[in-house]
Protein backbone atom coordinates (compact mmCIF):
# COMPACT_ATOMS: atom_id res chain seq x y z
CA UNK A 1 0.00 0.00 0.00
CA UNK A 2 1.54 3.52 -0.80
CA UNK A 3 1.77 5.91 1.66
CA UNK A 4 -1.31 8.50 1.55
CA UNK A 5 0.75 11.69 2.57
CA UNK A 6 4.78 12.36 1.51
CA UNK A 7 5.95 16.25 1.45
CA UNK A 8 9.32 16.53 0.85
CA UNK A 9 11.39 19.56 1.07
CA UNK A 10 8.11 21.89 0.97
CA UNK A 11 8.24 25.77 1.20
CA UNK A 12 6.62 28.46 0.05
CA UNK A 13 8.03 31.95 -1.12
CA UNK A 14 5.62 35.33 -1.08
CA UNK A 15 5.94 36.54 -4.45
CA UNK A 16 7.97 39.54 -5.33
CA UNK A 17 5.77 42.51 -5.89
CA UNK A 18 6.39 43.06 -9.38
CA UNK A 19 4.86 40.63 -12.23
CA UNK A 20 7.76 38.32 -13.66
CA UNK A 21 9.92 39.05 -10.78
CA UNK A 22 11.62 36.37 -8.43
CA UNK A 23 10.32 35.90 -5.27
CA UNK A 24 10.60 38.26 -2.06
CA UNK A 25 13.13 36.25 -0.11
CA UNK A 26 10.33 35.98 2.69
CA UNK A 27 9.43 32.23 3.36
CA UNK A 28 6.48 31.49 5.09
CA UNK A 29 7.22 27.44 4.72
CA UNK A 30 10.71 26.65 4.29
CA UNK A 31 12.09 22.58 3.47
CA UNK A 32 9.31 20.70 5.47
CA UNK A 33 9.41 17.20 4.72
CA UNK A 34 7.82 14.22 6.36
CA UNK A 35 5.59 11.34 5.64
CA UNK A 36 1.70 10.11 7.43
CA UNK A 37 0.97 6.89 6.87
CA UNK A 38 -2.28 5.44 6.57
CA UNK A 39 -4.04 5.49 10.17
CA UNK A 40 -1.39 7.99 11.19
CA UNK A 41 -2.34 11.27 12.59
CA UNK A 42 0.25 13.91 12.65
CA UNK A 43 -0.23 16.82 14.62
CA UNK A 44 1.51 20.12 13.37
CA UNK A 45 1.61 22.18 16.42
CA UNK A 46 3.09 25.98 16.56
CA UNK A 47 2.41 29.29 17.41
CA UNK A 48 0.12 31.54 15.80
CA UNK A 49 1.88 32.70 12.08
CA UNK A 50 4.51 29.89 12.27
CA UNK A 51 3.71 28.33 8.88
CA UNK A 52 1.30 25.19 10.01
CA UNK A 53 -2.20 26.25 8.29
CA UNK A 54 0.12 27.56 5.17
CA UNK A 55 1.77 23.89 4.83
CA UNK A 56 -1.82 22.83 4.95
CA UNK A 57 -2.76 24.79 2.13
CA UNK A 58 0.24 23.93 -0.08
CA UNK A 59 -0.78 19.97 0.59
CA UNK A 60 -4.14 20.34 -1.09
CA UNK A 61 -2.99 23.52 -3.39
CA UNK A 62 -5.29 26.18 -2.18
CA UNK A 63 -1.40 27.58 -2.63
CA UNK A 64 1.11 26.19 -4.88
CA UNK A 65 4.11 25.45 -3.07
CA UNK A 66 7.40 27.49 -4.48
CA UNK A 67 9.48 24.52 -3.77
CA UNK A 68 9.44 20.63 -3.28
CA UNK A 69 7.05 18.20 -3.71
CA UNK A 70 4.23 16.96 -2.20
CA UNK A 71 2.53 13.36 -2.96
CA UNK A 72 -0.91 11.93 -2.23
CA UNK A 73 -1.43 7.82 -2.51
CA UNK A 74 2.05 8.08 -4.45
CA UNK A 75 0.63 10.13 -7.19
CA UNK A 76 1.85 13.83 -7.51
CA UNK A 77 0.02 16.27 -6.74
CA UNK A 78 1.42 18.91 -8.97
CA UNK A 79 0.59 16.43 -11.68
CA UNK A 80 -3.24 16.66 -11.15
CA UNK A 81 -5.61 18.98 -11.64
CA UNK A 82 -6.46 21.07 -8.47
CA UNK A 83 -9.86 20.26 -8.23
CA UNK A 84 -9.43 16.82 -8.55
CA UNK A 85 -6.48 16.67 -5.71
CA UNK A 86 -9.19 18.28 -3.65
CA UNK A 87 -11.87 16.04 -3.87
CA UNK A 88 -9.38 13.51 -2.74
CA UNK A 89 -8.27 15.10 -0.10
CA UNK A 90 -10.57 16.09 2.77
CA UNK A 91 -10.57 19.55 4.33
CA UNK A 92 -11.63 20.86 7.89
CA UNK A 93 -11.65 24.52 9.10
CA UNK A 94 -12.15 26.06 12.63
CA UNK A 95 -14.91 28.27 10.55
CA UNK A 96 -16.37 25.50 9.21
CA UNK A 97 -17.57 27.19 6.18
CA UNK A 98 -20.74 25.47 5.57
CA UNK A 99 -23.20 26.69 2.81
CA UNK A 100 -25.69 28.75 4.27
CA UNK A 101 -28.41 27.86 1.36
CA UNK A 102 -27.70 24.18 1.37
CA UNK A 103 -29.28 21.54 3.82
CA UNK A 104 -27.24 19.69 5.81
CA UNK A 105 -27.78 16.86 4.01
CA UNK A 106 -26.47 18.77 0.76
CA UNK A 107 -23.64 20.18 2.67
CA UNK A 108 -22.69 16.56 3.54
CA UNK A 109 -22.95 15.22 0.00
CA UNK A 110 -21.37 17.93 -1.50
CA UNK A 111 -18.13 16.09 -2.62
CA UNK A 112 -20.18 12.68 -3.86
CA UNK A 113 -22.34 15.10 -6.12
CA UNK A 114 -19.22 16.87 -7.42
CA UNK A 115 -17.75 13.60 -8.14
CA UNK A 116 -20.91 12.61 -10.10
CA UNK A 117 -22.67 9.72 -7.89
CA UNK A 118 -25.96 8.76 -8.80
CA UNK A 119 -28.12 10.46 -5.83
CA UNK A 120 -29.26 7.35 -3.96
CA UNK A 121 -25.77 6.26 -3.23
CA UNK A 122 -25.64 9.98 -2.14
CA UNK A 123 -28.29 9.63 0.20
CA UNK A 124 -27.38 6.79 2.08
CA UNK A 125 -23.71 7.70 2.02
CA UNK A 126 -24.92 10.84 3.97
CA UNK A 127 -26.74 8.55 6.39
CA UNK A 128 -23.99 6.60 7.17
CA UNK A 129 -21.68 9.78 7.66
CA UNK A 130 -24.14 11.37 9.94
CA UNK A 131 -24.66 8.35 11.80
CA UNK A 132 -20.21 8.29 11.95
CA UNK A 133 -20.59 11.72 13.74
CA UNK A 134 -22.91 11.40 15.66
CA UNK A 135 -25.80 13.37 14.50
CA UNK A 136 -29.29 11.41 14.21
CA UNK A 137 -29.53 11.53 9.85
CA UNK A 138 -33.70 11.93 10.70
CA UNK A 139 -33.17 15.01 12.71
CA UNK A 140 -30.85 16.46 10.93
CA UNK A 141 -30.48 15.93 7.15
CA UNK A 142 -33.01 18.74 6.41
CA UNK A 143 -32.06 21.30 8.71
CA UNK A 144 -29.59 24.53 7.44
CA UNK A 145 -26.84 25.43 9.02
CA UNK A 146 -27.88 28.30 11.22
CA UNK A 147 -30.42 25.88 12.98
CA UNK A 148 -27.47 23.97 14.14
CA UNK A 149 -24.94 24.61 17.33
CA UNK A 150 -21.70 25.20 16.97
CA UNK A 151 -20.26 21.78 17.81
CA UNK A 152 -23.30 20.40 15.43
CA UNK A 153 -21.99 22.31 12.53
CA UNK A 154 -18.30 21.39 13.07
CA UNK A 155 -20.22 17.69 12.98
CA UNK A 156 -21.36 18.05 9.90
CA UNK A 157 -18.10 19.74 8.67
CA UNK A 158 -16.42 16.73 9.23
CA UNK A 159 -19.08 14.33 7.20
CA UNK A 160 -18.93 16.39 4.50
CA UNK A 161 -14.58 16.07 4.70
CA UNK A 162 -15.29 12.19 4.81
CA UNK A 163 -18.06 11.98 2.17
CA UNK A 164 -15.94 10.92 -0.56
CA UNK A 165 -13.46 8.62 1.42
CA UNK A 166 -10.33 10.44 1.26
CA UNK A 167 -6.95 8.67 1.90
CA UNK A 168 -6.02 11.78 3.84
CA UNK A 169 -8.03 14.36 5.95
CA UNK A 170 -6.64 18.14 6.39
CA UNK A 171 -7.85 19.55 9.62
CA UNK A 172 -7.11 22.91 10.91
CA UNK A 173 -7.83 24.11 14.27
CA UNK A 174 -11.11 22.04 14.13
CA UNK A 175 -12.30 22.73 17.45
CA UNK A 176 -10.59 25.75 17.90
CA UNK A 177 -13.75 28.02 17.92
CA UNK A 178 -15.75 25.64 20.40
CA UNK A 179 -16.59 26.02 23.90
CA UNK A 180 -14.21 23.94 26.58
CA UNK A 181 -17.20 21.72 26.71
CA UNK A 182 -17.89 20.86 23.11
CA UNK A 183 -14.58 21.00 22.76
CA UNK A 184 -13.44 18.30 25.11
CA UNK A 185 -16.04 15.90 23.87
CA UNK A 186 -15.66 16.08 20.13
CA UNK A 187 -11.86 16.00 20.41
CA UNK A 188 -12.84 12.22 22.76
CA UNK A 189 -15.19 11.54 19.86
CA UNK A 190 -12.78 12.23 17.41
CA UNK A 191 -10.07 10.01 19.18
CA UNK A 192 -12.37 6.96 19.06
CA UNK A 193 -13.57 8.08 15.19
CA UNK A 194 -9.95 8.10 13.66
CA UNK A 195 -9.29 4.72 14.82
CA UNK A 196 -12.75 3.65 13.57
CA UNK A 197 -11.62 5.42 9.99
CA UNK A 198 -7.98 4.63 8.97
CA UNK A 199 -7.29 7.80 7.39
CA UNK A 200 -4.22 9.47 7.45
CA UNK A 201 -4.59 12.68 8.99
CA UNK A 202 -2.85 15.98 9.48
CA UNK A 203 -4.11 17.85 12.36
CA UNK A 204 -3.27 21.57 13.18
CA UNK A 205 -3.35 23.18 16.02
CA UNK A 206 -1.64 25.32 18.48
CA UNK A 207 -3.23 23.45 21.60
CA UNK A 208 -0.54 21.23 22.55
CA UNK A 209 -2.80 18.94 24.98
CA UNK A 210 -5.30 18.58 22.06
CA UNK A 211 -2.12 17.50 20.14
CA UNK A 212 -0.27 15.26 22.95
CA UNK A 213 -4.13 13.79 22.90
CA UNK A 214 -4.87 13.01 19.23
CA UNK A 215 -0.92 12.67 17.63
CA UNK A 216 0.15 9.81 16.56
CA UNK A 217 3.27 12.00 15.87
CA UNK A 218 3.86 15.96 16.41
CA UNK A 219 5.74 17.51 14.70
CA UNK A 220 6.37 21.24 16.11
CA UNK A 221 6.40 24.33 13.54
CA UNK A 222 8.39 27.80 13.98
CA UNK A 223 8.81 30.35 11.95
CA UNK A 224 7.40 28.13 8.91
CA UNK A 225 10.34 25.09 9.44
CA UNK A 226 9.68 22.20 10.75
CA UNK A 227 12.08 22.23 14.01
CA UNK A 228 10.81 18.75 15.71
CA UNK A 229 8.96 15.70 14.80
CA UNK A 230 8.76 13.08 16.93
CA UNK A 231 6.11 10.94 18.87
CA UNK A 232 4.17 12.60 21.58
CA UNK A 233 6.50 10.69 24.59
CA UNK A 234 10.01 11.86 22.36
CA UNK A 235 7.61 15.56 22.31
CA UNK A 236 7.21 15.70 26.02
CA UNK A 237 10.93 14.66 26.49
CA UNK A 238 12.30 17.25 23.86
CA UNK A 239 14.92 19.50 24.83
CA UNK A 240 14.38 21.50 21.94
CA UNK A 241 13.29 24.95 23.66
CA UNK A 242 9.86 25.63 21.45
CA UNK A 243 9.17 22.18 22.81
CA UNK A 244 10.06 23.17 26.00
CA UNK A 245 7.85 26.26 25.84
CA UNK A 246 4.71 24.68 24.72
CA UNK A 247 5.41 21.71 27.34
CA UNK A 248 5.79 24.80 30.04
CA UNK A 249 2.24 25.72 28.56
CA UNK A 250 0.21 22.68 28.83
CA UNK B 1 -62.11 68.10 -15.02
CA UNK B 2 -61.28 65.63 -12.53
CA UNK B 3 -58.47 63.21 -12.32
CA UNK B 4 -60.79 60.58 -12.39
CA UNK B 5 -62.85 61.65 -14.91
CA UNK B 6 -59.94 62.08 -17.06
CA UNK B 7 -59.02 58.65 -16.65
CA UNK B 8 -62.82 57.29 -17.54
CA UNK B 9 -62.12 59.35 -20.88
CA UNK B 10 -59.06 58.13 -21.92
CA UNK B 11 -58.63 54.82 -20.81
CA UNK B 12 -57.28 53.65 -24.58
CA UNK B 13 -54.75 56.26 -24.05
CA UNK B 14 -53.97 55.82 -20.43
CA UNK B 15 -53.60 52.11 -20.88
CA UNK B 16 -51.23 52.67 -24.03
CA UNK B 17 -48.98 54.89 -22.00
CA UNK B 18 -48.66 52.43 -19.28
CA UNK B 19 -47.84 49.42 -21.62
CA UNK B 20 -45.13 52.07 -22.99
CA UNK B 21 -44.01 52.93 -19.42
CA UNK B 22 -43.73 49.52 -18.54
CA UNK B 23 -41.93 48.10 -21.41
CA UNK B 24 -39.59 51.19 -21.41
CA UNK B 25 -38.39 50.22 -17.53
CA UNK B 26 -38.46 46.44 -18.08
CA UNK B 27 -36.69 46.16 -21.23
CA UNK B 28 -33.81 48.78 -20.06
CA UNK B 29 -33.48 46.67 -16.77
CA UNK B 30 -33.45 43.22 -18.45
CA UNK B 31 -30.26 44.68 -20.67
CA UNK B 32 -28.63 46.30 -17.72
CA UNK B 33 -28.73 42.96 -15.79
CA UNK B 34 -27.61 41.22 -18.96
CA UNK B 35 -24.54 43.35 -18.84
CA UNK B 36 -24.04 44.57 -15.19
CA UNK B 37 -23.83 41.20 -13.66
CA UNK B 38 -21.30 39.90 -15.49
CA UNK B 39 -19.31 43.17 -15.33
CA UNK B 40 -19.68 42.89 -11.65
CA UNK B 41 -18.88 39.12 -11.36
CA UNK B 42 -15.80 40.31 -13.62
CA UNK B 43 -15.06 43.12 -11.22
CA UNK B 44 -14.59 40.24 -7.93
CA UNK B 45 -11.65 38.38 -10.55
CA UNK B 46 -9.95 41.21 -11.30
CA UNK B 47 -9.80 43.59 -8.44
CA UNK B 48 -7.70 46.23 -10.52
CA UNK B 49 -10.37 47.03 -13.01
CA UNK B 50 -12.97 47.69 -9.80
CA UNK B 51 -12.08 51.66 -9.26
CA UNK B 52 -12.06 52.30 -12.51
CA UNK B 53 -15.30 50.90 -13.61
CA UNK B 54 -17.44 52.04 -10.91
CA UNK B 55 -15.71 55.45 -11.49
CA UNK B 56 -17.09 55.42 -14.64
CA UNK B 57 -20.58 54.22 -13.93
CA UNK B 58 -20.26 56.67 -11.47
CA UNK B 59 -19.91 59.23 -13.61
CA UNK B 60 -22.37 58.28 -15.76
CA UNK B 61 -25.08 58.65 -13.24
CA UNK B 62 -24.09 62.69 -12.69
CA UNK B 63 -24.82 63.31 -16.12
CA UNK B 64 -28.36 64.92 -15.99
CA UNK B 65 -31.37 62.62 -17.73
CA UNK B 66 -32.27 65.56 -19.89
CA UNK B 67 -29.06 65.97 -21.27
CA UNK B 68 -28.09 62.11 -21.52
CA UNK B 69 -31.44 62.06 -23.73
CA UNK B 70 -29.75 64.98 -25.64
CA UNK B 71 -26.34 63.72 -26.44
CA UNK B 72 -27.66 60.55 -27.20
CA UNK B 73 -30.27 62.04 -30.22
CA UNK B 74 -27.42 62.75 -32.58
CA UNK B 75 -25.29 59.51 -32.77
CA UNK B 76 -25.92 56.79 -35.17
CA UNK B 77 -27.91 52.98 -34.40
CA UNK B 78 -28.55 53.84 -30.65
CA UNK B 79 -28.99 57.29 -30.78
CA UNK B 80 -32.41 59.45 -32.27
CA UNK B 81 -36.13 60.08 -31.71
CA UNK B 82 -37.81 57.24 -29.78
CA UNK B 83 -38.00 54.30 -27.51
CA UNK B 84 -34.60 52.93 -28.39
CA UNK B 85 -32.80 56.26 -27.40
CA UNK B 86 -34.76 56.31 -24.17
CA UNK B 87 -33.86 52.55 -23.00
CA UNK B 88 -29.87 53.42 -24.25
CA UNK B 89 -29.89 56.11 -21.41
CA UNK B 90 -32.19 53.94 -18.77
CA UNK B 91 -29.77 51.44 -19.10
CA UNK B 92 -26.76 53.48 -18.22
CA UNK B 93 -28.50 54.76 -14.93
CA UNK B 94 -29.07 51.34 -14.08
CA UNK B 95 -26.05 49.72 -15.05
CA UNK B 96 -24.13 51.28 -11.65
CA UNK B 97 -26.26 50.28 -9.38
CA UNK B 98 -26.49 46.65 -10.76
CA UNK B 99 -23.03 46.39 -11.17
CA UNK B 100 -21.97 47.46 -7.47
CA UNK B 101 -24.46 45.48 -6.05
CA UNK B 102 -22.94 42.62 -8.05
CA UNK B 103 -19.79 43.14 -6.55
CA UNK B 104 -21.11 43.93 -3.46
CA UNK B 105 -22.76 40.86 -3.19
CA UNK B 106 -20.07 38.28 -4.20
CA UNK B 107 -17.42 40.18 -2.15
CA UNK B 108 -19.82 40.22 0.69
CA UNK B 109 -19.92 35.98 0.86
CA UNK B 110 -18.28 34.62 3.92
CA UNK B 111 -14.35 34.03 3.15
CA UNK B 112 -14.71 30.86 5.02
CA UNK B 113 -17.46 29.46 3.03
CA UNK B 114 -15.62 30.40 -0.43
CA UNK B 115 -12.47 28.40 1.41
CA UNK B 116 -14.23 25.42 1.92
CA UNK B 117 -15.62 25.05 -1.63
CA UNK B 118 -12.50 25.60 -2.84
CA UNK B 119 -10.80 23.18 -0.64
CA UNK B 120 -13.85 20.29 -1.32
CA UNK B 121 -12.40 20.95 -4.56
CA UNK B 122 -15.05 23.08 -6.36
CA UNK B 123 -14.40 24.64 -9.66
CA UNK B 124 -14.27 28.69 -9.61
CA UNK B 125 -17.39 27.98 -12.40
CA UNK B 126 -19.04 25.70 -9.73
CA UNK B 127 -18.07 28.43 -6.62
CA UNK B 128 -19.62 30.84 -8.22
CA UNK B 129 -22.79 29.14 -9.60
CA UNK B 130 -23.22 27.17 -7.02
CA UNK B 131 -21.99 28.85 -3.52
CA UNK B 132 -21.54 32.96 -4.92
CA UNK B 133 -24.61 33.90 -6.88
CA UNK B 134 -26.68 31.87 -4.92
CA UNK B 135 -25.82 33.58 -1.69
CA UNK B 136 -25.29 37.26 -3.03
CA UNK B 137 -28.55 37.09 -4.74
CA UNK B 138 -30.29 39.29 -2.16
CA UNK B 139 -27.74 41.75 -2.40
CA UNK B 140 -27.63 41.66 -6.19
CA UNK B 141 -31.30 42.16 -6.07
CA UNK B 142 -31.50 45.03 -3.86
CA UNK B 143 -29.41 46.85 -6.68
CA UNK B 144 -31.54 45.61 -9.44
CA UNK B 145 -35.01 46.47 -7.41
CA UNK B 146 -32.86 50.70 -6.70
CA UNK B 147 -32.07 50.41 -10.58
CA UNK B 148 -35.79 49.40 -11.46
CA UNK B 149 -37.19 52.28 -9.42
CA UNK B 150 -35.19 54.75 -10.52
CA UNK B 151 -36.05 53.94 -14.08
CA UNK B 152 -39.50 54.38 -13.42
CA UNK B 153 -38.81 57.88 -12.72
CA UNK B 154 -36.28 58.80 -15.49
CA UNK B 155 -38.23 56.96 -17.90
CA UNK B 156 -40.99 59.59 -17.35
CA UNK B 157 -38.53 62.31 -19.10
CA UNK B 158 -38.26 59.64 -21.57
CA UNK B 159 -40.99 61.02 -23.29
CA UNK B 160 -39.28 64.29 -24.14
CA UNK B 161 -37.61 62.60 -26.44
CA UNK B 162 -40.69 61.02 -28.38
CA UNK B 163 -40.46 57.62 -26.63
CA UNK B 164 -43.82 58.01 -25.29
CA UNK B 165 -44.53 56.50 -21.29
CA UNK B 166 -46.86 58.27 -18.81
CA UNK B 167 -44.05 61.14 -19.36
CA UNK B 168 -46.40 62.50 -22.00
CA UNK B 169 -49.00 63.55 -19.78
CA UNK B 170 -46.67 64.90 -17.77
CA UNK B 171 -44.95 67.39 -20.29
CA UNK B 172 -48.16 68.00 -21.90
CA UNK B 173 -49.55 69.31 -18.46
CA UNK B 174 -46.47 71.45 -18.04
CA UNK B 175 -47.04 73.22 -21.15
CA UNK B 176 -50.69 73.78 -20.55
CA UNK B 177 -50.55 74.33 -16.96
CA UNK B 178 -52.68 71.77 -16.15
CA UNK B 179 -51.78 69.95 -12.62
CA UNK B 180 -54.77 67.41 -13.71
CA UNK B 181 -52.66 66.49 -16.42
CA UNK B 182 -49.60 66.58 -14.73
CA UNK B 183 -51.28 64.33 -11.96
CA UNK B 184 -52.61 62.02 -14.70
CA UNK B 185 -49.13 61.02 -15.52
CA UNK B 186 -47.39 60.97 -12.30
CA UNK B 187 -49.46 58.87 -9.89
CA UNK B 188 -49.70 55.96 -12.14
CA UNK B 189 -45.64 56.46 -12.26
CA UNK B 190 -45.46 56.56 -8.39
CA UNK B 191 -47.51 53.88 -8.44
CA UNK B 192 -45.26 51.68 -10.49
CA UNK B 193 -42.56 52.42 -8.69
CA UNK B 194 -44.12 51.39 -5.45
CA UNK B 195 -45.03 48.27 -6.76
CA UNK B 196 -41.58 47.27 -8.34
CA UNK B 197 -39.92 48.77 -5.26
CA UNK B 198 -42.33 46.12 -2.91
CA UNK B 199 -41.93 42.83 -5.12
CA UNK B 200 -38.27 42.87 -6.06
CA UNK B 201 -38.06 44.11 -2.11
CA UNK B 202 -39.92 40.39 -1.30
CA UNK B 203 -37.77 38.68 -3.67
CA UNK B 204 -34.89 40.16 -2.02
CA UNK B 205 -35.98 39.04 1.69
CA UNK B 206 -36.48 35.32 -0.02
CA UNK B 207 -33.30 35.32 -1.07
CA UNK B 208 -31.48 36.10 1.88
CA UNK B 209 -29.68 33.33 3.82
CA UNK B 210 -29.07 33.57 7.60
CA UNK B 211 -25.36 33.45 8.33
CA UNK B 212 -23.82 31.22 10.93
Amino acid sequence: MTTPLEVQGLGYELPGKGKGEAGSGRFLVHDVSFTVGAGETLVLLGRSGSGKTTTLKLINRLLEPTTGEVRIAGARARDLAATRLRRRIGYVIQEVGLFPHFTVARNVGLVPRLEGWEPPRIVERVRELLAVVGLDADTFALRYPHQLSGGQRQRVGVARALAADPPLLLLDEPFGALDPITRVELQREFQTLKQRLGQAMVFVTHDVREGLMLATRIGLMQQGRLVFLGTPQEFRQSDHPESKAFMAAA
Amino acid sequence: MSLWEFYARNSGEVLGLVGQHVSLVASSTAIAIVLGVPVGIALTRRPAWRAPVLGLANVFQTIPSLALFGFLIPLPFIGGIGATTAIVALVVYALLPIVRNTYTGLAGVDPAVREAGRGMGMTDWQLLTQVELPLGLSVILAGVRVATVVSVGTATIAAAIGAGGLGVYIFRGVAVVDNTLILAGALPAALMALAADGLLGLAERRFAWRAT
